[in-house]
């Protein structure tokens, strides 16, 4: 594969770059909305906080925003990025092999059936249940003798989705859960929520974050396929283990905090794929930093679509993500 | 087998054999039976005896009233949309040559919720009447679209599948958005919404869904037997089907639009309920054999099946709550469909 940038120095620059662009999303995310508040006043409401209400709005609403922004984009792309390695199959993600929404369905039914309110064991819960999706996908996907392929496991990720969608949608009508808030969730937003929801996951989030990066190399050889990877001396198994604990704190923890958000885990490895090669040490770095990138420009944008309304961020990645889509699909049939 | 599968067979329009018959009559039989269950069972229970007593109009007044206005409507209804669902489930699996598509498995029945949501959010000026052709409108569009994306030199069913799969989320989510951003009460609106995404039939009356959805069940089931032939020459693959005779791609067209309109009208009045196109035409197989003259007849009929037995369940399991439908058509239909991928390791 051609890499964008194929130079260490041009990979560091880029991914420089990227960061600044991070930075910069962050700072719009706080300053424009429904109130656009000038940079300067951002600035000030942290060096310099008078309780203002500007002041007030930056810190309680927007900062965290921004945050679970960054945070969720930044894990679903790493863990669509460690399930595309590990399945070696282009079309993985959290979204479309159903953890996303096997997540959302434990939180959904905890709170619903044993008043679990807690912000911990909402965290728990999502990671329970994205461990019980991601444990059925991958069984149900590699059944049989021609093991994973790609059809199987993603019909099973889509029956997998369909079946957890439509029992936390009958558990959420049956519960009376305040309504309009659950739906918001449910999309996919990262609208509304306060700074103990974001710091409840992020510890976890960023425990696989930073290991998945170290283990970078052993996934440089798993996607070298599995008789490779076991002739170079690789425990495989435990790899693939390790690597799916990870993805399952990663997208348990950003349905959490955002909701199941769909696409980004599918869009996000191949970009990056595209920009710095195969290399994992390079990927999962740019990973993380484009899919904030892309979930918080994405979330600025969804607050000027129906505006003054805002639209769940889940929505606007859902729209951008299927030409993506599309284009994954029909090269990767061909291969 | 005594399938009809010859050419000599497929001139006459049903073949069917007597295994057939015989199954088709039993099915009948347990549907009228379903029927009379599901409409005496609810929050107020009415025997099997007065129910009947009731429909040849000589029941007491107040279960007649609740039986007649409210209970049956609802099983017609059930009865009506399981098997347009069935149906073109079950066509839709012929032409595609996969036994693990249906419409709402490949984004087809989100496009026609994706078109009632429009109807409802746009043109509610209009006659309810209207409402299926949005709906129909809806699921041609996401049809084409998905047609469109995945064909490279041909359709492959891996490509059509991977494709549906991906529009079907993203037009979920776009319906999403229109109700987010509708202009009512937030709160009403999303109940009513994530009941009819789930796919449900509740308070279905005479007047607003049974007429509604009759002339198009009326037209489209008929036109879908009569085309059950060209189902059985498109199975046996494109060069046999050239080779005796079939005009292709003008019937694949045809039986394509039969399909897609009978998911579409189905949806409009019951929302997206999932896995019924794709559970009863393989109960129907498994009960008749490959043939489609069999297959459509017997699909349909255990697609109403299902789909009273789903909303029996809806309506009682959690009374005085009312699930949707949707809920339990999964809940069966997603084992099932597991069950499917299992059996298939080796295709």
């Amino acid at each position: 594969m051609n890499a964008l940038l194929h130079t260490r120095a041009q990979r560091i620059a880029g991914f420089i770059l990227a960061f600044l662009i991070l930075i910069i999303g962050m700072i719009c995310s706080i300053a424009f909305g429904a109130a656009n508040i000038h940079w300067r006043t951002v600035i000030e409401a942290f060096t310099n906080f008078n309780g203002s209400q500007e002041h007030l709005i930056v810190t309680t609403a927007r900062l965290p925003r921004a945050l679970i922004a960054a945070a969720a984009g930044a894990s679903l792309a790493v863990a669509g990025t460690l399930m595309q390695a590990v399945t070696r199959n282009p079309l993985a993600s959290p979204s479309l092999f159903g953890i996303n929404a096997g997540a959302a369905f434990f939180v959904v039914a905890g709170s619903a059936f044993f008043g679990a309110g807690g912000l911990s064991t909402f965290a728990t819960l999502a990671f329970i249940g994205a461990a019980v999706a991601a444990a059925l996908v991958y069984i149900l996907g590699s059944i049989g003798s021609d093991g994973l392929t790609p059809l199987k496991v993603t019909l099973a990720g889509a029956a997998m989705t369909a079946f957890f969608s439509s029992l936390s949608l009958g558990v959420l009508m049956t519960s009376g859960q305040t309504f309009d808030q659950v739906l918001f969730w449910f999309v996919g937003s990262v609208a509304g929520r306060d700074l103990d929801i974001f710091l409840s996951a992020a510890p976890y989030m960023a425990v696989a974050l930073i290991g998945a990066w170290i283990m970078a190399r052993h996934m440089n050889l798993l996607t070298l396929g599995e008789d490779v990877a076991t002739g170079l001396g690789q425990k495989t198994l435990t790899i693939k283990l390790i690597a799916g604990i990870f993805v399952v704190l990663l997208a348990g923890g950003s349905v959490s905090i955002a909701g199941p958000i769909a696409f980004v885990g599918i869009m996000i490895p191949h970009l990056t794929r595209h920009l710095v090669g195969l290399d994992h040490r390079w990927v999962i770095p740019y990973s993380a930093v484009l899919g904030g990138i892309l979930l918080l420009y994405a979330d600025v944008g969804s607050r000027y679509i129906a505006f003054p309304k805002e639209v769940p961020v889940g929505v606007m990645t859902a729209v951008i993500g299927v030409p993506f889509f599309v284009y994954i699909a029909r090269r990767g049939d061909a291969s | 087998m005594n399938n009809g599968l010859t050419p000599q067979g497929a001139k006459r329009a049903f073949r069917i054999g007597n295994r057939t018959l015989s199954m088709i009559v039993l099915l009948l039989i347990a549907n009228a039976v379903v029927m009379i269950l599901c409409t005496g069972l609810g929050s107020t229970m009415i025997s099997p005896v007065n129910v009947v007593k009731a429909l040849l109009g000589h029941g007491d007044a107040a279960a007649s009233m609740i039986i007649l206005k409210l209970r049956l409507p609802r099983v017609v209804i059930a009865i009506m949309i399981g098997s347009m669902l069935a149906v073109s489930g079950a066509v839709l699996q012929g032409i595609v040559r996969n036994p693990l598509t249906s419409p709402d498995v490949i984004g087809i029945t989100g496009g026609a919720a994706l078109g009632t949501v429009v109807f409802i959010l746009y043109f509610s000026h209009l006659s309810i009447r209207f409402m299926p052709v949005s709906s129909i409108i809806g699921a041609f569009g996401a049809a084409l679209l998905i047609y469109l994306f995945a064909y490279r030199h041909g359709i492959t069913p891996l490509r059509l599948v991977l494709i549906g799969i991906g529009m079907a989320t993203a037009i979920t989510a776009v319906t999403y958005m229109l109700i987010l951003s509708a202009q009512f009460t937030p709160t009403a609106v999303a109940v009513k919404a994530f009941t009819f995404m789930t796919g449900s039939i509740y308070g279905a009356s005479w007047e607003r869904d049974v007429l509604t959805l009759l002339p198009w069940w009326a037209i489209l089931m008929p036109l879908a037997f009569m085309n059950a032939r060209h189902l059985n020459v498109q199975a046996l693959g494109d060069e046999v089907a050239i080779g005796v005779g079939s005009r292709v791609q003008f019937n694949r067209t045809m039986l394509l639009v039969i399909s897609v309109a009978l998911a579409g009208s189905a949806a409009a009045i019951g929302g997206t309920i999932g896995f019924i196109g794709l559970m009863a035409p393989h109960i129907a197989r498994k009960l008749v054999g490959p043939a489609y003259g069999g297959v459509l007849p017997v699909s349909a009929l255990t697609g109403s099946l299902v789909l009273m037995l789903a909303d029996l369940a809806a309506r009682t399991a959690f009374n005085p709550l009312d699930i949707p439908a949707g809920v339990f058509t999964a809940a069966i239909g997603a084992p099932f469909f597991i069950y499917l991928i299992f059996r298939h390791r080796r295709a």
